[in-house]
């Protein structure tokens, strides 16, 4: 049971060697470096998890080459990049809130997060303008365009790229709505005087998770819009 | 006298203080009770599977179709794997024995998450209840065999897609485990005990932990993949749509050829437990041991292409994944001699886990060591996707894993219940075990020599004999199985009060104030400054006052 609930602060046990000398015990309660331990690790198994994709995609490149060119060079670098340079801001932007924070400066934390938080609804907002384009040219999971074996489909390379695309950014903007999610929490409980500068493992949890995201997005931006940047369209 | 952690409200709760006992458990944020919660689901699921390769069994005791037809019969298999595997054995040792004894073993309260392991526990639950929901809906249960291969699992109308979500949401719960354990046995070590004074189980936990982090999102995103594909076709499994089905291979085996070191590495470490607490000696080359857990899931990660000998790749690869499939071997035949050595002029006490830990020693080698045999890439090619196959792995998963999960149960009993089953009653349960395991897959190297393949419904009439020992001996074997637990489970209630030490055995988990442990554990947290078994002229050499924690030898 968390001290929270009891109202007390934990109290760390002590043990006591031999030749009397006392150690402090860690326990699990107000652990700062196992929350941040655990945080990491899990953003380890999103790095796997994502390097499984980016390993597919790789293998596809040198199957289907020509036609991977080919589909990538029909995406907008300006789009893609605008949302590249969105991101970053917004990681800098999540990163200064942290810092804030540290310095207890919680009104400045708060405004930071906000700004994150925006620019995360930028970011989305033009990525479901592509989709829409996107979906309006026939270009989507499920249309004839990226089925194989009809008149419309495109070739096979191209519908693995698609599919690929779909797929990979599709995973990276749930990342960027649970990543608003996750800050809309963390007001929450900075409100609720939870996360304070004295206690901010969840601030910094949420950073590394942010982190993450516009990490993998530095890899898909160029992967996918430009591999085929400068070949006709 | 503390309170025992089974007493009625002497448990804290993921959410509010419920009154109820009921709601006390299933709100228990105590690392031992959720063990003991894994240990009833996981043997639950054990039994049904076993019972469903009973009817594979009955249906394989003659050629030709007797009680299920072939379409059933694959189902049947995929349901055995599907819950064997996903189930059963991957949280197995982990979930059960690194949730009760793992803290107790460092020194700790709980683990690093006590939340994130309640929510883990239901996760699972979770992922079971869809895996068997698929029993009953739409087309039936998959029948791809549990490894899913593409592309025939794109193509077949059965629920393979709740069964791949079903597992991805199973990875999670094992990903949580292992996360929690890591930072667990990195932060709440008791002071004074650094690595090299972990007990062996801890690193055999450790070391499994890492790889449920690193390998299981690779198999997770490698399900979301096969789904994505089965629901829109967009080929990247599929070499009809220019996908390539020998990728799906890889990165299934990229996962789940570590995970067998996944399930063996805990189940080795109870064997480390085990050999020094009844040679009374300390174990022989502590730190190879270690080491060698460590080792194997490192070189473990190398060898996943043994799986794909037979399915198309170059043969300069062939050749270094076999190099690296024996390579792996080694570090194995490492503990396997330390153990040895362990009890060499030991004083050998033939208590029930004793004897699983050696019967496992007869098993396990044979396991291991035909595993040696069809890691070599012209053995395989006859060898592939026979019996021999099927009796290998068996006899290295549950001649293995399992039997020294069993070991286990029969070591840790006393500490979880304070009290002792009866131990005649036990070791005759043992021996029923050992001779209808060994009846059982033991004729499957011979008809899978002689050609028997695996997952075949029928069959040609010169193998009916060896299917026929199998079959009386599969009898032998459940008879063993229902007895073990029959024994253990009545000793829950009935079984003669113990005290928290019952073997005399040296590591924390075994220096509690009372059998069972109180909620929080230790009274104190000691300091470590001894190594985990440390036995002079048999008896332990470090003795602790039980209230104060503090050492009285």
């Amino acid at each position: 049971m968390s001290h929270e609930e009891h109202g007390h602060e934990y109290v760390p046990e002590i043990a006591t060697a031999r030749d009397g000398k006392q150690y402090e015990v860690q326990g699990w309660q107000g652990d700062f470096y196992g929350g941040k331990l655990g945080f990491w690790l899990f953003m380890l198994t999103e790095v796997m998890m994502f390097g499984a994709m980016f390993l597919t995609l790789t293998y596809y490149f040198s199957l289907h080459h020509d036609d991977f060119i080919e589909a990538s060079s029909e995406f907008s670098v300006l789009l893609g990049g605008t949302n590249t340079v969105v991101l970053l801001i917004s990681a800098l932007t999540m990163g200064l809130g942290l810092l804030k924070m540290r310095a207890g400066d919680v009104k400045g934390a708060k405004l930071m997060i906000y700004a994150t938080m925006i620019l995360a609804l930028v970011f989305l907002a033009i990525k479901g303008v592509e989709w829409t384009e996107d979906y309006h040219d026939g270009v989507f999971l499920g249309l004839p365009a990226l089925q194989a074996g009809n008149p419309d489909s495109r070739p096979l390379g191209e519908i693995l790229f698609f599919g690929m695309y779909f797929t990979m950014t599709g995973l990276h903007g749930f990342h960027i709505i649970l990543g608003i999610g996750l800050m809309l929490w963390l007001l929450k409980r900075i409100n609720a005087g939870k996360v304070t500068p004295e206690h901010h493992i969840l601030h910094f949890n949420i950073a590394l998770y942010w982190d993450l995201v516009h990490l993998i997005w530095v890899f898909v931006f160029p992967y996918f819009y430009m591999i085929g940047a400068g070949h006709g369209h | 006298m503390s309170k025992s952690y089974l007493e009625a409200g002497e448990t804290h709760c993921a959410i509010g203080h419920p009154k109820s006992v009921f709601w006390q458990w299933m709100l228990t944020i105590d690392h031992k009770r959720i063990g003991l919660m894994y240990a009833a689901v996981i043997f639950t699921f054990f039994f049904v599977a076993v019972f469903v390769a009973l009817t594979m069994r009955i249906e394989l005791f003659a050629p030709g179709a007797q009680i299920l037809d072939g379409d059933t019969f694959n189902q049947a298999f995929t349901l055995h794997g599907v819950i064997m595997i996903f189930l059963f054995i991957i949280p197995g040792v982990p979930a059960v024995f690194g949730n009760i004894v793992m803290p107790l073993m460092i020194g700790a309260k709980d683990v690093s998450f006590p939340r994130l392991n309640w929510f883990t526990f239901w996760l699972y639950i979770f992922g079971a209840l869809i895996a068997l929901s698929s029993l009953w809906t739409g087309e039936g249960f998959a029948d791809t065999g549990w490894t899913f291969y593409a592309p025939y699992s794109l193509n077949t109308n059965t629920n393979v897609i709740t069964t791949l979500v079903a597992a991805f949401v199973l990875g999670m719960a094992s990903i949580l485990t292992g996360l929690n354990f890591l930072v667990t046995i990195h932060r709440l070590r008791a002071p004074g005990m650094d690595f090299f004074k972990m007990p062996l189980f801890v690193w055999g936990i450790y070391a499994t932990a890492w790889i449920q982090l690193l390998a299981t999102p690779v198999v997770g995103i490698t399900l979301v993949l096969a789904i994505l594909e089965k629901v829109f076709g967009i080929g990247i499994f599929d070499p009809s749509k220019g996908g390539d089905p020998v990728l799906f291979e890889h990165l299934f085996w990229i996962y789940s050829h570590p995970a067998v070191y996944l399930m063996i590495l805990p189940a080795f470490g109870i064997m480390s437990e085990i050999i020094p607490t009844f040679s009374r000696r300390e174990v022989f080359g502590y730190r190879t041991i270690a080491l060698s857990s460590a080792s194997i899931a490192g070189i473990g990660y190398l060898v996943w292409g043994h799986h794909l000998f037979t399915s198309g790749m170059s043969d300069l690869a062939k050749t270094i994944f076999s190099f690296l499939t024996f390579f792996v071997a080694i570090p194995t035949g490492i503990k396997f001699y330390d153990w040895v050595a362990t009890m060499y002029k030991g004083q050998i006490h033939m208590t029930t886990p004793m004897l699983w830990a050696l019967g496992t020693m007869v098993t396990f080698v044979i396991g291991g060591l035909t595993g040696v045999t069809i890691a070599m890439i012209g053995a395989d090619i006859h060898l592939q996707d026979t019996y021999y196959t099927v009796a290998h792995f068996h006899y290295a998963m549950l001649g293995g894993v399992v039997f020294l999960l069993f070991a286990g149960l029969h070591y840790w009993f006393p500490l979880m219940f304070g009290r002792m089953y009866n131990e005649k009653h036990a070791k005759r349960a043992f021996w029923f075990n050992f001779i209808g395991f060994n009846m059982l897959w033991f004729p499957m190297f011979i008809a899978g020599y002689l050609g028997m393949p695996r997952r075949y419904f029928d069959y040609l009439p010169e193998f009916q004999i060896y299917h026929q020992i199998s079959f009386f001996g599969a009898l032998v074997f459940i008879t063993g199985l229902i007895y073990m637990f029959t024994v253990l489970i009545s000793a829950i209630k009935k079984g003669e009060k113990v005290g928290p030490n019952h073997w005399n055995a040296t590591t924390l988990e075994w220096h509690l104030p009372s059998a069972p442990p109180p909620l929080e554990n230790h009274s104190k947290v000691p300091y470590v400054d001894f190594r985990p078994y440390e036995y002079h002229h048999g008896d332990p050499v470090v003795k602790f006052n039980y209230e104060t924690m503090q050492r009285i030898d």
